[in-house]
């Protein structure tokens, strides 16, 4: 089953870290994500740019009606995402614990539901 | 003597938790495996109504499921044609044949319900609806009636529960060894609320509904048998027999509160508290440290006194053991019961030294608790003006009627 891992942070947060500290974080980034490819986990996942480049649609009476931001105005914004394969939500739930992101944020862990099936 | 169907309703309650566990593991779906029980309950009721009931019940039921289930399962891939569907007929037949069930793995099953039951993944409440419906076994309108939840409410919490289950794939398993503690932990939380609900309800007019403190205990005993030689399962269960000893002195004929001190320790359930009792130690030994073993300890020295003064209970060593609970479990309520215990073996203006910490700590600010140990400990201390504004205070704070009905005694015993 494959499990949507959606990583919350305060973007703020980041921006205030020493450059060691962010130094860090993104080695940490880089060796979890290589034990998740070698270990079979990884289908896919990316960091995503600021929310200051973020755009939201909603069309509305057939006209699309876009608005600059985030969809919602939160304290910890989507900073990123990956797609894996587990056997269950346990083990789901345990890749999600390793996201260095997990120490400062959280991670939403959601089953995808397979397109065939909607 | 009683009806042959009231002895196969009977032998069918005590078998369907067992039953039901086996068949969510195999069929791996909680809802499917329920109808697959009902069908071979009412199965049993006809047959066994004229062959009488089997040597090996459970061995039957099991039998009879695993027909029930392929039958169920063979009508559902004519709509869907579902791969999954036909594994799950290829378990059914290796996994469910029978005679040969072992009891170890029958008794794993029910472990791994409790631990799928009581998932974090899941709201507490659900969990605690779980529970009493799949390991208990309890309906669900009688789960509802427990909680004082609407049925259809009830229905909706563990109908969504079990679609989680199944949609997020919380697995049917005993967690690995280094999960095991916590999860264990969150089994417990669930079996001590279910008995707190029922040994002080919060809501509601009757202080304790004795069913769910029943229930409560069988969990807890039923868990001890599966993870035997735990001391914080030995513990909770310890805590629950000492505390529930207590339940026909705690209420008055009225429904009123019999505060410990004037209990009537006669009626103390005196089986009950020895089965506590001999608990007890093994439940300090651990493996883990835990505070249900310090709290049974408690309850125990209460349990081995003949009175609540001075003279006969060891008030010196309750407040050591509160001393102990708090550094391992920092809680106001803890404090409080120290302040209590301290206030009993050093006298009242020692307790209310501690409970004025509690307060300037701003904790426990809107819980009629403090108030209402504040004004006992003003009262004791012959300051009866401010012990009166302090009962007023917790009377305007308490939910429960008994509770409630308790405090304005206590204020009118004050004198005009």
């Amino acid at each position: 089953m494959q499990y949507l891992l959606i990583i919350y942070g305060e973007e703020k947060a980041w921006s205030t870290m020493s450059e060691t500290e962010r130094g860090k974080m993104m080695a940490d980034y880089g060796a979890f994500t290589k034990e998740i490819i070698a270990s079979g986990h990884f289908k896919g996942g990316n960091p995503l740019q600021s929310i200051s480049t973020a755009t939201t649609v909603r069309v509305r009476d057939g006209k699309s009606v876009l608005t600059h931001g985030p969809f919602a105005e939160t304290r910890e914004q989507l900073g990123g995402y990956y797609l894996v394969e587990a056997k269950d939500l346990d083990e789901a739930t345990g890749i999600a614990a390793r996201i260095p992101g997990s120490r400062v944020g959280s991670i939403e862990v959601r089953p995808v539901q397979p397109m065939g099936t909607m | 003597m009683r009806s042959a169907p009231e002895i196969i309703e009977q032998t069918y309650r005590e078998e369907r938790p067992r039953v039901l566990a086996t068949l969510i593991r195999v069929l791996r779906d909680f809802d499917l495996a329920e109808e697959v029980a009902q069908d071979a309950f009412a199965a049993a009721l006809e047959q066994w109504a004229v062959d009488g009931i089997p040597d090996t019940p459970a061995a039957w039921l099991f039998r009879t499921a695993r027909h029930k289930a392929i039958d169920r399962i063979r009508r559902r891939i004519k709509f869907t044609e579902k791969q999954a569907e036909l594994a799950t007929i290829v378990d059914v037949e290796s996994d469910l044949s029978g005679d040969e069930q072992e009891p170890a793995l029958l008794e794993d099953d029910r472990l791994r319900l409790f631990f799928t039951c009581c998932h974090p993944a899941l709201p507490l409440e659900a969990q605690v609806a779980l529970t009493l419906r799949t390991v208990a076994g309890l309906s669900t309108d009688e789960v509802a009636a427990a909680f004082l939840v609407p049925p259809v409410a009830m229905a909706q919490r563990i109908v969504r529960a079990k679609a989680k289950i199944r949609d997020a794939r919380i697995p049917f398993r005993i967690p690995p060894e280094e999960a095991l503690t916590d999860r264990v932990e969150a089994v417990l939380a669930v079996v001590y609320l279910t008995f707190t609900e029922g040994y002080a309800a919060t809501s509601g007019d009757v202080v304790i509904r004795k069913d769910l403190c029943a229930e409560a205990i069988r969990l807890a005993r039923l868990l001890l048998c599966l993870l035997p030689g735990r001391g914080d399962v030995t513990g909770l269960l310890a805590l629950m027999l000492l505390q529930d000893s207590r339940r026909n002195a705690r209420v008055d004929a009225d429904g009123d509160i019999v505060l410990l001190e004037e209990q009537d320790r006669s009626l103390w359930d005196r089986a009950q508290i020895d089965e506590g009792l001999a608990l007890v130690p093994d439940a300090l030994r651990g493996p883990p440290p835990n505070a249900y073993a310090i709290q049974a300890a408690i309850a125990a020295l209460h349990a081995a006194a003949t009175t609540a003064t001075r003279e006969t209970t060891d008030w010196a060593q309750i407040a050591g053991l509160y001393e102990v609970l708090a550094r391992m479990n920092p809680s106001a309520v803890i404090e409080l019961n120290r302040a209590v215990a301290v206030a009993m073996a050093d006298g009242p203006a020692a307790g209310l030294a501690l409970l004025d910490r509690v307060e300037a700590e701003g904790r426990l600010v809107d819980h009629h608790l403090l108030p209402a140990a504040r004004a006992d400990l003003l009262a004791r201390l012959g300051r009866t003006v401010e012990a009166r504004a302090e009962y007023v205070q917790a009377l305007e704070r308490v939910n429960n009627a008994a509770e409630r009905r308790l405090l304005l005694r206590k204020l009118a015993s004050l004198g005009p």
